[in-house]
């Protein structure tokens, strides 16, 4: 099949099984994703963010960990430390690259483990109604009402400092804003006329609230995780920064830009370099939160 | 086939209580078309969803096929009672193509020759195999209609309750799903009752209609009684003269 | 007959990633102190043609014509704020759905004195008594109560009359009225149309008249453009819209059910390519 018969398979109106049909919606929502440049910047770097931290080993120049204290705060463009090196003499760009596996695993599992509980929790809410509702977004509202670095510093003071436990600070502080705006989207679709049909055909709430309103809530908290990640690596950043999060010598950004602090003024590269990561990264997130809104939004999409 | 006894249908309590049907009584013989007609707000619409269970807040009496329903409707009720709805944009799910819709509804009922029933569904309501695996975005307001219709066959039911089937439809395409409907009814053997504002629909469709105003039935008679000009009750007759 | 709007070989394009996509394709007709109505199924291109008047398209859509001329003006050639001026002051619009288009969070009063003060500088007791004025001219009765109301209050006939109780403040020339009466109950829109052909009368306004209903249009108006797939197929003098000759018309007409005579089957109209492909028949009365 050559490239424009393929295009041509894709694009058609008269998809001739299911895996046809799904692979031409997933191609169209492509094609339009595509047309937006923004979201195209947005992932790539992404796409450039998860290959460093996929073969940092063979691109880093140095080894993250090796201090080399005759070399320390080294300015930017010293030889073999193009972005310098920090208060230990270890090279700045190579801690970067591997920091970005701990962004990357902190984000992984923020975004598994917050949206998924929201989803759950406000579409049940949702769709049950009645004191049930009342129960599960009363306690939402307990979790919203607390600053989130508040909320998430007072867990990992309980459970320990540690990024796994700076994860499920964060995840637990991440999901009432998923289990609203899931419980809104399910009040508007439970009284829509294909909910009616379906329970006219005898099925029951928890195949109506499964295959029939996550579908339709899932577009929208994709959205909400990837605007929200900028939030996430910040707030991770944050409780790394004191002290709360990755322990050193891990390279995690945030705690690079803690121990950077105490030479901001003299040395400002050893906190801005680790500072320019998040910066592109978050932005990147956003950027992608933008174009997938456009794709995946059927308001917009009519 | 189905029977009606001083139906009472309300909305909320208290004082924010709105009686949206009061005391409609009447009853469809098997294998007859019978309409409900009215304004809208005249609560003809809500008498269907009291049948289907969908207005949860009701009194009276409705007898199905012999048997009188109760506050919730077993399982079998829908094998027997199935209803097409108003808006064809509203009434699939948007992430559903017309196989999933198809297939999970004759999944739910029990069937388990699914794939040789879709294939048969499509072509009794004039959809033919290109159409199986479409997405409703990709499809016209009378193919969406005939989808909705596909579904509500797929159990088989003796009753079709039809709300409104074609007033969001071009008139060209209203005809092609008239002509469709009224071929499935005598192919199959099925009672209808359909809700409709358009006089003239319920004259094409029916055999026998009730008036309805502000929530009570305010006449039921013969479609022949209505095109000679002879109904009693006054609304009626303005209902008629409106639309000639 | 005077003619107060004028258009000729009206375009209105859609590009898109599939090409390019024609709503409305080479329309060309006049408008007099008359009632013209525009038919046509969904998708037809008779909503587009009153909303390229205005041009009120939304990009990327481009509305392209010969000339748009209202008295004697083209429409084209002003800028964007001098079409601000023609919008609601020399032609105004009435949509389909009263809901979408009256401020929920105002009192009606509150919307239609504004509506009025933006276009004549005059005291709030002034425009009181003016809107007053108004809303009984559209036969609301007591117009005192529909002023304090909010739009939920009101039944759709109601909203529709305070719309079109709106557009009139400013006196316009052209009144393009889009399915007005469509979301309303047959003893409703009787009553809604009554008025308009009242004010039309009145005030020697042009009015198009856009709508899916052959019967509707062929009682209410003077003249009758059919369109189909963007093209004018057919122009005839509304009461004789039942003796029109084009296939297409006489199809839509038959396929309609009737009280007065019953049939088996209704007949399905037959689409000939051939109909979207002829040029646009002009409804120009030179």
């Amino acid at each position: 099949m050559t490239e424009q018969t393929l295009r041509q398979w894709l694009l058609t109106d008269t998809p001739t099984s299911r895996r046809h049909a799904k692979l031409s919606a997933i191609y169209q929502g492509w094609l339009s994703f595509r047309g937006n440049t923004m979201a195209m910047i947005g992932l790539w770097i992404l796409i450039a963010l998860v290959a460093i931290a996929a073969f940092a080993p063979f691109i880093s120049p140095h080894d993250p960990f090796v201090q080399d204290l005759g070399n320390r705060l080294g300015p930017l463009g010293t030889e073999g430390h193009i972005l310098g090196t920090d208060s230990l003499g270890r090279d700045i760009l190579s801690r970067l690259i591997y920091g970005s596996r701990i962004t990357l695993y902190i984000v992984a599992l923020v975004a598994l483990i917050a949206p998924i509980a929201g989803l759950l929790v406000g579409t049940v809410s949702g769709y049950v109604g009645g004191w049930l509702d009342a129960v599960l977004m009363r306690i939402t509202d307990i979790f919203l009402a607390f600053p989130r670095l508040v909320l998430a510093l007072a867990f990992v003071a309980a459970l320990g400092a540690g990024i796994e436990n700076a994860v499920l600070a964060i995840s637990l502080t991440a999901w009432p804003p998923y289990a609203r705006i899931a419980r809104a989207e399910t009040l508007t679709i439970r009284s829509s006329d294909f909910i009616s049909a379906i329970q006219l055909q005898g099925a029951g709430p928890m195949r109506i609230i499964i295959r029939h309103i996550w579908p339709l809530c899932i577009s929208s908290l994709i959205v909400r995780v990837t605007l929200d990640m900028a939030g996430i690596i910040l707030a991770a950043a944050g409780l790394g920064f004191l002290g709360l999060g990755a322990q050193p010598p891990s390279p995690e950004w945030g705690a690079m830009i803690s121990e950077g602090r105490r030479f901001i003024l003299d040395h400002w590269w050893v906190a801005a370099m680790p500072g320019l990561a998040i910066f592109t990264v978050s932005l990147a997130f956003n950027l992608l939160g933008d174009g997938l809104r456009d794709v995946l939004d059927p308001k917009a999409g009519e | 086939m189905l029977e009606i006894g001083k139906l009472n249908v309300w909305f909320g309590s208290g004082i924010d209580r709105v009686d949206a049907v009061k005391g409609a009584s009447f009853a469809v013989p098997k294998g007859e078309s019978f309409g409900l007609v009215g304004e809208s707000g005249s609560g003809k619409s809500t008498i269907l969803r009291a049948i289907t269970g969908l207005a949860p807040h009701w009194s009276g009496r409705i007898t199905v096929d012999g048997t009188e329903l109760g506050k919730s409707r077993p399982k079998a009720f829908y094998n027997t009672v199935q209803m097409v709805f108003q808006d064809p944009y509203a009434s699939l799910h948007p992430r559903h193509s017309v196989d999933q819709v198809l297939g999970e509804t004759l999944h739910l009922h029990g069937f388990k020759d699914i794939d040789a029933r879709v294939v048969k569904l499509l072509d009794d309501v004039g959809l033919g195999q290109k159409f199986r695996f479409r997405y409703p975005h990709q499809l016209s307001g009378g193919q969406r209609q005939r989808v909705a219709i596909a579904r509500a066959l797929a159990p088989e039911p003796q009753l079709l309750l039809l709300d409104e089937p074609t007033s969001a439809l071009d008139v060209s395409v209203q005809a092609e799903i008239l002509n469709l409907l009224v071929d499935l009814r005598r192919d199959r053997g099925l009672t209808y009752l359909m809700v409709s504002h358009d006089l003239s629909v319920v004259g094409h469709m029916c055999e026998r209609l009730a008036v309805m105003k502000d929530g009570a039935i305010v006449e039921v008679m013969a479609v022949d009684t209505l095109r000679r000009n002879a109904a009693e009750h006054p609304y009626s007759q303005s209902l008629l003269q409106a639309s000639l | 007959m005077e003619t107060l709007l004028d258009i000729k070989d009206l375009w209105v394009r859609f590009p898109s990633r599939h090409g390019v996509f024609d709503a409305v394709r080479g329309v060309s007709f006049t408008l007099g102190r008359e009632r013209l109505g525009i038919v046509g199924e969904s998708g037809s291109g008779k909503s587009m043609t009153g909303r390229a008047i205005l041009r009120l398209i939304r990009p990327p859509g481009i509305v392209e014509a010969t000339q748009i001329n209202l008295e004697g003006v083209d429409l084209l050639k002003k800028t964007e704020k001098q079409m601000r001026d023609v919008r609601g002051k020399r032609i105004s619009m009435v949509m389909q759905d009263p809901k979408f288009s009256l401020n929920p969070v105002m009192r009606i009063g509150d919307q239609i004195m504004e509506a009025y003060r933006l276009h004549n500088s005059v005291g709030k007791a002034e425009a009181y008594a003016k809107s007053l004025e108004m809303l009984e001219a559209v036969s609301i009765r007591d117009a005192e109560r529909v002023m304090r109301a909010y739009p939920h209050e009101m039944s759709g006939g109601m909203g529709q009359r305070i719309m079109i109780a709106m557009m009139l403040i400013p006196n316009p020339e052209i009144m393009i009225a889009d399915e007005p009466t469509s979301a309303l109950d047959v003893s409703v829109q009787r009553q809604v149309l009554d008025i308009m052909d009242k004010l039309v009368k009145e005030r020697g306004m042009g009015l198009i008249f856009i709508s899916h209903d052959l019967n509707l249009v062929a009682d209410f108006c003077d003249r009758v453009l059919i369109m189909y797939a963007g093209r004018v197929v057919e122009v005839c003098e509304a009461a004789r819209l039942h003796e029109a000759k084009h296939p297409y018309t006489r199809g839509l007409l038959n396929s309609l059910p009737r009280l007065d005579a019953p049939r088996d089957r209704l007949e399905v109209l037959q689409r000939d390519p051939e109909w979207a492909e002829a040029p646009s028949v002009s409804g120009r009365v030179a």
